[in-house]
C-alpha cells in the first residue's frame, strides 16, 4: 500500500481539530483503556489516525505518542494516512477468490480510477483488500465503510461503484429508507442468514429469558455444576470446558469480575456468530447474564470484530431492550444484588483478537497481543481481574441448558462432543451456510446435505484446522477426531492445493502479532517456502525443511496462531503428498536446479543490452 | 603411521575480497605440514585456472553477485567430492549482499549502478556511464550465498577464519573425524 | 518465602515461590540461554530462546513459574535445535553482517549463535528487509537493520529511565521498535540513559558514538567465554 504522493493529495480529510480530539477524549472520561474506541471515533470524524492526532490523544490521555502509535499501527482498519470519504475493503478469502473476487476487484479499480491499496486523489474512495469477513457462503463479498455487500458480480461491482460515484450514501445501496429500518431488517437485507439446517438447540424455536429465570432460582455454583454436567465446551475451537473455566473464575477472590462474550469470529470459513448475532442476541445477551450471575461479574463485554459492525446496532438495540425491561443494570429480574451490564467493544481489523488473551488486551486499549500465561485470564483477565472469555454459541448455548437442563445437552452429541453445534459450510457446494447438527456426523453426511459430494478437499476448522482429501471423508466432527470452532471450507478437484495454502501463509503472516520470533518470522518463512513449491522452485529436501520448520513454530509459539498456523502445511503434507513431489525439482551433480540463472541476469540483460557470454546460447557458432 | 594417499584440494574466491584466501596463507608454517597431505589443483594460489581432474575439498570464498561467480562455483561442484563455503560471503553474502537490502524499487539494479557509478555523492565519473565492456560479467539481480546456487557441504564461519580454524577444520575432515568445530573458535568476524 | 525443589536436565535446585524456571536456574548456576530477558527488567517473554520443556510442553523459562517437582529439560539436543532456529530466525529477519558491526564480539545474538553451533548451511531464506539508521542524536545513533525486537530498551526506558523513549509500533513481521518522536533527537533520550547502555541492547543496533572499538575485536566480552559462562561460573565458585 503506498500513500497518495503530495500532488495527488487533494481535498484534504478534516483538519485535526483539537477541540474535536479533545471531546472524544472525554466521552471515555480521557481512560486509556478505551484507546480504542478513542482511535475509532478519532478515524471516523477524520478519517485517518494523523501523528498530530495521536500526539493530542497521548497528551490527553496520559500515555506517550509512541503507546498511541504502537495501538493504532497494530490494526489493519486504522489508517495512518488519509482515507477516502468511502473505504471498500474487498474480501480477499481464497473462497471470495474462487467466486471471482479477482474479477470484481478490476472492475471495481476501473470505475473508481484506483488501485488495490490506493486512495483516489479526489479523496472520495480508498479501495483495499482485507481476509475473510464471515461472507464466505455469499461470495464474493466485500464491506463498504460500515455496510456489507455481498455475492458480487463484475456488474453489479460496476454499478455500485457507479452509485457511490454519483454520491449514493453506502447505506443507500441498502435500501433508500435505511434509516427507517430496524437494525434487524438493514442486517438481513444486506446478508442472507443461509440457514440449512435448524437443530433443537440454537436455531429451533428458543424461548425468551427461559433459562435466565432458571438461573435465579439456582445459587451460583449450582449454575456452575449444571454447566459442567451438560459437557459444554468452548464452540471458538478450542474446546475448553466451559464450566471449567467459570468454576477457576468464580473461586478466585476478587472485587470485580468481568464476562466477555468473544464475537471475534476470524478464522476464514467461519461465520455461524454471524448468524447467532443477527438471529439470537437475545439469547447470547441472556448467556452471558446467566454467565455473570454464576461467577459473580457485574461488568460485561462483547467484543465485536469491526468486520461485523454492520451488526452492532442490532446488538446495541437488544442490550438497551433489556436495560429497559430490567434485564440488565441494577438488580436484574428483581434479583437484590444481581447487577450486571454489558459494553460492545469493536474490533478493529485483527484476527489475533480472537485469541482470549490478545482480546482482552484489546479491550484494555492495548495492541492485540496475546498476554503471558500463566497467571490465565480466569484468574487475572482485564484490568487484572477475573475474565471469564467465551465464544457467542457457547454462551447461546448455556441459556439453553439452563433452560432444558443438563442432561437434555449431555445426551445429544457423541462421548466428549455433547450437544449441538453450527457448522458454517461454504466454497464448492450447493448450499452453502449454516448447518446446526449434533456432534458426531460425518464430513461426509455433512457434505451430502450441502451438496458438496464431488469435493476433493475439505478444510475443517478454517486454516489452522485440517485439510482433508476424499479417503477420509468418513472422519467424524467431534473434539476428539475432526475439531472444529464451526469452519467447513470445499474445495473440487479444480481446485490448486498449493494456492490454498500459499494463500493461507499469507492470512497468518498478515495475522501474526509479531510478539514472538517463531510466530513473526517462521510464517514468513514457511509462506517463502511456500511459494518456491508453486513455482516449481523448491529442492526435494524442502518437503523435510517444510515439517521441520513447522514443528520449531509450533513447539515455540507462545499462542495459539503459531501453533496452529502451520496446519495448512502439515495438513496438506499428510493428506495431498503428491502436491508437493510434483513439484520439487532435484539437484543436478548438486548444483541447484531451482536456481534460476536466466531471471538472475535478465536485468542486467537489458541494463546492458547483451547477452551472456556463458549462460546465452552464442549464435555466432 | 601409514601414508594417506595426498588428497586434491581446489580454491576460488567469488564475491570475495580474497581475505579469506590471506587466512590460508595465514596458516603459516602449517602449510608445510598441509602440502604434505594435499596437492592444490585448481586455485588462485597455483594460479591452475582449469580443474586437472576430479578434487576431494573445494573451497569457496565469495557468494554470487555475478554470472560468473555462478558458473565457477557450479563448475567447483561439478568437480570436487566436498564443497566448504569459507568466509561469510560465501555463507551469507556477505559486505556484497548488502545491495540486496537497499535495493527496494522497481529496478533495484539500475538504481545500484547509478548510485555506485554516476549519482552517489561522491562519484566522480567523466564517462557518465556504468562500465559495460563485453569483457565483464553480468551482474546477478541480487547476491546470492553459495547455499542457494549449489549444494554445500560445510561452512567455515568468520571474515576471515583464522588459520588456524581453516588448518583444524582441513586436517579433521581429511582425516574424516570432522564433527563441528570448538565452540570456542566460532567467530563470525 | 519457602524454598523447594525442582530439577533442571536431572540437577536439584532450589526454587522460591514467586521465582521464574530462568531467575531459579540463575541462582543455581545453570544458564538457560535468553535474549529478550535482562536482569532487573520486566519479563517479556518474546525472544523465545529460552523455551524449556515441562512435562513434555514448551514453556518459557523467563516468564514460566518454578513449582514444586518440576523436571525441567533446559540442554537437550532438540531443544537447543529449537532455540539454534530462533537464533536464526533473527539473523535472517534482519541484516547481521558481523563483519562491519561495532558490537561484534559484545552480540548477544551472535554469542548465542556461537553457544548452539550455528555453523551448519542455511535453509531459511534472508529477508533482507529495508531499515533505517537514525543518526540525528549527537551521542546516539540507531541501526535499526540489526534491531531483533527483543524491547529491552523499550523496557529499560519506560521502568528504569521513566522516558517511554521507544516503544512497538506494527504488526507481525512489520512490528519494530521504534522512538517516540520524528527522530532520536526529538526525543528526551540521553546518552547516560540505561536503555543507553552497553547492556541493554543485546545486539548492535543502539549505538553509542565515539566509542565503537575502543576495545578491539578479540578482546570483548565474548571473546573471553560463552555466552552464560558467567552464570555457569557462579556455579564452580559456589
Amino acid at each position: 500500500m503506498q500513500p497518495p504522493s503530495e500532488e495527488d493529495s487533494a481535498p484534504p480529510p478534516p483538519p485535526i481539530d483539537g477541540v474535536v480530539i479533545q471531546s472524544i477524549c472525554a466521552a471515555y472520561d480521557n481512560d486509556p483503556h478505551r484507546m480504542m474506541d478513542i482511535l475509532i471515533d478519532t478515524q471516523a470524524h477524520f478519517r485517518w489516525i494523523s501523528p498530530d492526532a495521536m500526539h493530542q490523544i497521548a497528551d490527553l490521555t496520559g500515555l506517550s505518542r509512541i503507546e498511541v502509535e504502537g495501538v493504532a499501527s497494530f490494526y489493519t482498519f486504522f489508517s495512518l494516512t488519509p482515507n477516502g470519504r468511502v473505504t471498500i475493503r474487498l474480501c480477499d478469502d481464497i473462497v471470495d477468490r474462487f467466486a471471482g473476487m479477482p474479477e470484481v476487484a478490476k472492475a471495481f479499480e476501473a470505475e473508481l480510477g484506483i488501485a488495490l491499496g490506493e486512495t483516489g486523489a479526489d479523496g472520495a474512495f480508498s479501495l483495499e483488500y482485507t481476509p475473510c469477513i464471515g461472507l464466505c457462503d455469499q461470495a464474493p463479498a466485500a464491506m463498504i465503510n460500515d455496510i456489507v455487500v455481498t455475492n458480487l458480480t463484475p456488474e453489479t461491482a460496476r454499478e455500485i461503484a457507479a452509485r457511490l460515484k454519483a454520491g449514493d450514501t453506502p447505506e443507500a445501496l441498502v435500501s433508500d429508507r435505511f434509516e427507517a429500518l430496524a437494525p434487524h431488517a438493514r442486517a438481513t437485507r444486506m446478508v442472507d442468514n443461509n440457514i440449512r439446517h435448524a437443530g433443537g438447540v440454537l436455531l429451533g424455536p428458543v424461548p425468551r429469558e427461559a433459562g435466565l429465570k432458571a438461573a435465579l432460582d439456582l445459587r451460583p455454583s449450582q449454575i456452575i455444576d449444571m454447566v459442567e454436567a451438560s459437557g459444554v465446551r468452548g464452540c471458538g475451537g478450542a474446546g475448553f470446558p466451559s464450566g471449567r473455566k467459570w468454576r477457576f473464575a468464580a473461586e478466585t477472590e476478587a472485587e470485580r469480575r468481568v464476562v466477555i462474550c468473544n464475537a471475534d469470529e476470524g478464522e476464514p470459513g467461519t461465520f455461524k456468530d454471524r448468524v447467532l448475532l443477527t438471529e439470537r442476541p437475545h439469547l447470547l445477551i441472556e448467556g452471558m447474564t446467566i454467565a455473570a450471575r454464576a461467577v459473580g461479574a457485574t461488568e460485561g463485554i462483547i467484543y465485536l470484530r469491526g468486520e461485523y459492525a454492520y451488526l452492532k446496532p442490532l446488538v446495541e438495540e437488544a442490550l438497551a431492550e433489556r436495560r429497559d425491561a430490567g434485564l440488565l443494570g441494577q438488580a436484574i429480574m428483581g434479583a437484590k444484588g444481581f447487577d450486571f451490564d454489558i459494553r460492545i467493544q469493536m474490533g478493529v481489523g485483527a484476527y489475533i483478537c480472537g485469541e482470549e488473551g490478545a482480546l482482552i488486551s484489546s479491550c484494555e486499549g492495548l495492541p492485540g497481543e496475546p498476554k503471558t500465561r500463566p497467571p490465565f485470564p480466569v484468574t487475572r483477565g482485564y484490568l487484572g481481574f477475573p475474565t471469564v472469555v467465551n465464544n457467542v454459541e457457547t454462551l447461546c448455548h448455556v441459556a439453553r441448558i439452563l433452560d432444558r437442563g443438563a442432561k437434555w445437552f449431555f445426551d445429544m452429541g457423541t462421548d466428549g462432543s455433547h450437544g449441538t453445534k453450527l457448522f458454517s459450510v461454504s466454497g464448492d457446494c450447493l448450499n452453502p451456510g449454516i448447518y446446526e447438527l449434533p456432534y458426531g456426523l460425518s464430513v461426509h453426511e455433512l457434505l451430502e446435505m450441502a451438496g458438496g459430494e464431488d469435493a476433493a478437499a475439505v478444510l475443517v476448522g478454517g486454516p489452522s484446522g485440517t485439510m482433508i482429501a476424499r479417503d477420509q471423508f468418513d472422519r467424524r466432527l467431534t473434539f476428539d477426531d475432526l475439531a472444529t470452532g464451526g469452519a467447513i471450507v470445499v474445495f473440487n478437484g479444480e481446485r490448486n492445493i498449493l494456492e490454498i495454502v500459499e494463500y493461507y501463509m499469507g492470512f497468518f503472516v498478515h495475522e501474526s502479532c509479531g510478539y514472538c520470533t517463531p510466530c513473526r518470522v517462521g510464517n514468513v518463512f514457511l509462506q517463502k517456502a511456500i511459494g518456491k513449491f508453486r513455482n516449481g522452485l523448491a529442492n526435494p529436501e524442502d518437503i523435510d525443511y517444510l515439517r521441520d520448520l513447522s514443528a520449531t513454530i509450533i513447539e515455540t509459539s507462545r499462542c495459539g496462531l503459531g501453533m496452529t498456523s502451520p496446519n495448512p502445511i502439515l495438513s496438506t503434507l499428510d493428506n495431498f503428498p503428491l502436491v508437493y513431489s510434483a513439484m520439487v525439482k532435484p539437484s543436478k551433480d548438486r548444483v541447484r536446479a531451482t536456481f534460476d540463472i536466466q531471471s538472475a541476469i535478465d536485468g542486467a540483460r537489458k541494463i546492458a543490452k547483451r547477452r551472456s557470454q556463458i549462460f546465452d546460447r552464442d549464435f555466432t557458432k | 603411521m601409514t601414508e594417506l594417499p595426498k588428497a586434491r584440494v581446489a580454491t576460488a574466491s567469488l564475491a570475495g575480497c580474497f581475505g579469506c584466501h590471506m587466512a590460508i596463507l595465514d596458516m603459516d608454517e602449517r602449510l608445510i605440514d598441509l602440502m604434505a597431505r594435499v596437492d592444490v589443483d585448481r586455485s588462485p594460489l597455483t594460479d591452475i585456472k582449469r580443474f586437472t581432474r576430479r578434487c576431494d575439498i573445494g573451497l569457496i570464498e565469495g557468494g554470487c553477485c555475478n554470472e560468473e561467480n555462478v558458473h565457477v562455483l557450479q563448475d567447483f561442484r561439478r568437480n570436487c567430492d566436498v564443497l566448504i563455503a569459507v568466509g561469510q560471503c560465501a555463507i551469507m553474502g556477505g559486505l556484497p549482499a548488502m545491495r540486496n537490502a537497499i535495493m527496494h524499487s522497481d529496478d533495484p539494479l539500475r538504481e545500484c549502478l547509478d548510485e555506485a557509478f554516476l549519482t552517489g555523492r561522491y562519484i566522480r565519473n567523466t564517462t557518465h556511464n556504468a562500465p559495460n565492456d563485453p569483457a565483464l560479467p553480468l551482474l546477478l539481480d541480487e547476491v546470492y550465498p553459495c547455499s542457494e546456487v549449489v549444494e554445500i557441504d560445510y561452512n567455515i564461519p568468520g571474515c576471515a577464519p583464522t588459520g588456524d580454524v581453516i588448518y583444524e577444520t582441513l586436517i579433521s575432515l581429511l582425516a574424516g573425524k570432522f564433527r563441528g568445530f570448538e565452540r570456542e573458535k566460532i567467530r563470525f568476524d | 518465602m519457602s524454598g523447594f525443589s525442582f530439577t533442571i536436565d536431572g540437577v536439584e535446585i532450589t526454587g522460591a515461590e514467586g521465582q521464574t524456571i530462568m531467575e531459579a536456574a540463575d541462582a543455581a548456576g545453570i544458564y538457560i540461554p535468553r535474549l529478550c530477558d535482562h536482569e532487573g527488567l520486566r519479563h517479556q517473554g518474546g525472544c523465545r530462546v529460552c523455551t524449556v520443556k515441562v512435562g513434555g510442553r514448551s514453556v518459557a523459562a523467563c516468564t514460566q513459574p518454578a513449582e514444586p517437582g518440576l523436571n525441567v529439560e533446559n540442554e537437550t539436543p532438540h531443544i537447543t535445535k529449537l532455540r539454534r532456529d530462533l537464533v536464526e530466525m533473527l539473523f535472517h529477519e534482519g541484516n547481521h553482517l558481523c563483519p562491519i558491526c561495532e558490537a561484534s564480539g559484545n552480540c548477544e545474538l551472535q554469542a548465542m549463535a556461537y553457544r548452539l553451533d550455528m555453523t551448519d548451511p542455511t535453509r531459511f531464506p534472508y529477508l533482507e528487509p529495508s531499515r533505517a539508521v537514525d543518526a540525528s542524536h549527537p551521542d546516539i545513533a540507531l541501526d535499526t537493520n540489526r534491531c531483533i525486537s527483543c524491547g529491552r530498551c523499550i523496557r529499560a526506558s519506560q521502568d528504569v529511565d521513566g522516558k517511554g523513549i521507544f516503544g512497538y509500533v506494527g504488526r507481525g513481521i512489520h512490528r519494530q521498535v521504534a522512538v517516540n518522536g520524528e527522530n532520536m533527537a526529538a526525543t528526551d533520550a540521553e546518552v547516560t540513559d540505561f536503555a543507553m547502555s552497553a547492556e541493554v541492547c543485546p545486539v548492535g543496533c543502539i549505538i553509542r558514538k565515539r566509542e565503537g572499538f575502543a576495545t578491539p575485536i578479540g578482546e570483548r566480552d565474548f571473546d573471553k567465554g560463552l555466552i552464560g559462562h558467567e552464570i555457569e561460573g557462579k556455579k564452580a565458585d559456589d
